[in-house]
């Protein structure tokens, strides 16, 4: 691959996609950049312009409005001359007890985590299908991989984005396009900040960051960040039930 | 944003701390991601950068700390003139980081790279180029500040506001960004030299002899040395040089994950770590700035070596040497030295900084394991001494000075507590001001 890499990050405010845009922006990629809050997406765009990237398009839009995906997409195509990566980056923590309270509050949170992730998939796949290039990550969870009592509504949305993931990878093969599914656990970022974790297990962004890199750049299929979330969450999902459910964790 | 509360102990490490892991106390803790994110009201706060001040001028024991790690973004960077805007939560390091390779560097870099923008400014740091450079609030050219008030400033240098938050221990409130002028230099690289001396008077011989010649001058003390030893160690210089284009890498941060038990810190192990620094030969070499600046990175949480207790680390500046030669003799004769004794003269640049720390004279650093009572007499003595040769003692390393030290230290207190936000208060305030 030659020339400047090109990139659109969908929800490029978040700290795992900002920590993955400093590394492209420090290789001098072109960058078209949607977020939501217009002063937090041009903070990010002036310190990815520091590092040298190349913001060739700044978007502040509520990602939920499903109608302006394709449109969205297709401007950042033409700004960026073409798409090499897309990452979907976008999402929120939703406060478990209240959902399990407030059952509008679930329905909502899945909106932005599976619903308006999995259409964005779908556009950003039409189009670079018709170019035959690219790859398309999303960020999924580790959370996705069994629902536990503590977060499953933030779970199952997460467990549906990856399998729509695996589909439309599935559906893709041999049409130049790549989806890579990313499994970050607990990233040290604002969306975790306050809740009660074992700091052993939370996970530096810029390390985070410079490791969904690689993965993009390599095209692997699903890729947990850090690794080691592979091995723990083979051995979660190969709990018998009954002892799943005794545990607390 | 949720609140997060640390576990109220003396052992597991949880939540934040300072540096020198004394005093530990429940912290509650609010991550900021954003300058404009909304700031609580009710309690007072503090923002905690990375938690490498030493003592309680990081904490706040009224309420909880703004985390502003989250405020690391860069603003501009101007390559030719060499001036870098970035929010305040940003580290020296990845200033270095993005800087060294066309051609500049902080204009002053303290021992460890992992210092945010806005510690550097609330402490008004210095480096080994105190001599030449002044310190670090002397190349802000501007800077961000919130108030509680829900105001939201530019300061420049001549505002008193800005004079205030210059080692204002980050009580005027919270600093959004810097803006820095940087220093021009010709590669990453440093030629150094070492040179070992026997005594106080030749210290002051070799810095005497480096001053105009060198731009950094630092000196390592046995702290442990008795007697005819006494001021013994080894005296570091150096200049930027002429190297390689391509600058060298950034290191990793390597981590000491385990506590020392206590045994590690009996003074005889101590004085045989210490004999090795005097046994160095004399010589020159090329270092990378990364390791000549930021020498105590090496050890990665090298605090923790000091085991469960934490210890206390005595940073004064007195006028002349027979100030530094006090405080050595009483540490070296009470065995509550350490390993790590670092002299340094400043310089005569005067800092803007109402409360700022150095000042001409000799800043003499010395590391005390905590053994309790008999270690907290031995530094209630050496702040007497310290008073009676009319120095200071550096806020950013204090865990338990005096009202009284402090205020004779500082002539300016008075007036720079008019400049306080009420919003905001440090533990170190709280227990030094009543």
């Amino acid at each position: 691959m030659t020339g400047a890499r090109r990139v659109l990050i969908l929800g490029a405010t978040s700290g795992i996609a900002q920590a993955v845009a400093r590394v492209y922006a420090a290789e001098g990629a072109r960058l078209a950049l949607v977020a939501r809050s217009r002063e937090h997406l041009s903070a990010v765009a002036a310190d990815l312009a520091v590092r040298g990237g190349e913001v060739v398009l700044q978007r502040a839009t509520d990602l939920c409005e499903i109608e302006g995906h394709r449109t969205l997409v297709a401007e950042a195509e033409q700004a960026l001359d073409g798409l090499d990566v897309v990452l979907v980056a976008h999402g929120v923590l939703p406060d478990q007890q209240a959902c399990q309270e407030e059952p509008r509050r679930a329905v909502a949170s899945w909106d932005v985590n599976f619903t308006s992730a999995a259409a964005l998939m779908e556009a950003a796949a039409e189009r670079m299908a018709v170019a035959e290039n690219g790859v398309l990550g999303v960020l999924s969870s580790v959370a996705g991989e069994r629902g536990r009592a503590d977060n499953y509504v933030y779970g199952a949305a997460k467990a549906a984005l990856t399998a729509y993931a695996s589909g439309l990878g599935h559906r893709l093969r041999g049409r130049g396009v790549t989806v890579v599914t990313i499994k970050p656990g607990p990233v040290d970022t604002p969306m975790v900040a306050g809740r009660k974790l074992n700091p052993r297990l939370v996970a530096d962004v810029d390390e985070v960051g410079r490791r969904i890199h690689r993965a993009l750049e390599r095209g692997e299929r699903v890729v947990y960040v850090p690794g080691r979330w592979r091995w723990i969450m083979a051995v979660i999902r190969a709990l018998p039930i009954r002892l799943f459910e005794r545990l607390r964790f | 944003m949720v609140r997060q509360r640390a576990v109220e102990d003396t052992g597991q490490a949880s939540g934040p701390e300072s540096w020198g892991r004394y005093p530990r106390v429940a912290q509650e803790a609010l991550p900021l991601a954003w300058v404009d994110d909304p700031l609580p009201s009710g309690a007072a706060v503090l923002p905690y950068g990375m938690g490498r001040s030493y003592g309680d001028s990081c904490l706040n024991a009224e309420g909880p700390v703004l985390l502003t790690r989250g405020l690391r973004r860069f603003i501009s960077f101007d390559a030719d003139a060499g001036v870098l805007r970035a929010e305040a939560g940003t580290t020296l390091g990845e200033v270095t980081e993005l800087v060294l390779g066309r051609g500049w560097l902080p204009p002053v870099l303290p021992g460890t790279q992992f210092v945010t923008l806005g510690g550097a400014v609330a402490n008004d740091i210095h480096g080994k180029n105190h001599h030449r450079a002044g310190a670090f609030g002397r190349h802000v050219r501007a800077l961000g500040l919130r108030r509680s008030d829900g105001s939201l400033g530019t300061l420049h240098p001549g505002d008193p506001l800005f004079a205030a938050t210059i080692a204002g221990l980050g009580l005027t409130g919270l600093i959004t960004w810097v803006e820095v002028q940087l220093e021009r230099v010709p590669s990453g690289w440093v030629n150094t030299e070492a040179k070992r001396f026997r005594s106080l008077e030749e210290a002051e011989a070799l810095d005497d002899a480096s001053r105009d010649t060198h731009s950094h001058t630092v000196a390592w003390i046995d702290g442990l040395a008795r007697g005819r030893s006494l001021g013994r160690g080894v005296y570091f210089r150096g200049n930027l040089a002429e190297g390689p284009a391509t600058p060298p890498r950034r290191p990793k941060p390597r981590n000491v994950t385990f506590e020392a038990p206590d045994f590690l810190l009996s003074p005889f192990l101590l004085r045989t770590f210490n004999a090795l620094y005097d046994h160095l030969p004399r010589w020159r070499s090329r270092t990378s700035v990364w390791k000549f600046f930021h020498p105590l990175d090496a050890l990665g949480a090298w605090n923790r070596l000091y085991g469960r207790r934490g210890f206390f680390q005595h940073q004064s500046v007195v006028p002349d040497m027979e100030g530094v030669r006090a405080l050595l003799a009483l540490t070296s004769t009470r065995g509550q030295g350490s390993f790590l004794s670092v002299l340094k003269r400043f310089g005569a640049l005067q800092s803007p900084g109402m409360l700022s720390f150095p000042r001409p004279g000799w800043t003499l650093t010395i590391d005390v394991p905590n053994r309790g009572e008999e270690t907290l007499a031995c530094l209630d003595e050496m702040d007497a001494v310290v008073r009676t040769y009319g120095g200071a003692i550096y806020p950013a390393k204090d865990a338990r000075m005096s009202g009284e030290t402090f205020r004779r230290g500082y002539p300016r207190l008075d007036e720079f507590a008019t400049f306080i936000d009420p919003g905001f208060r440090s533990r170190f305030w709280s227990r030094v001001m009543g």
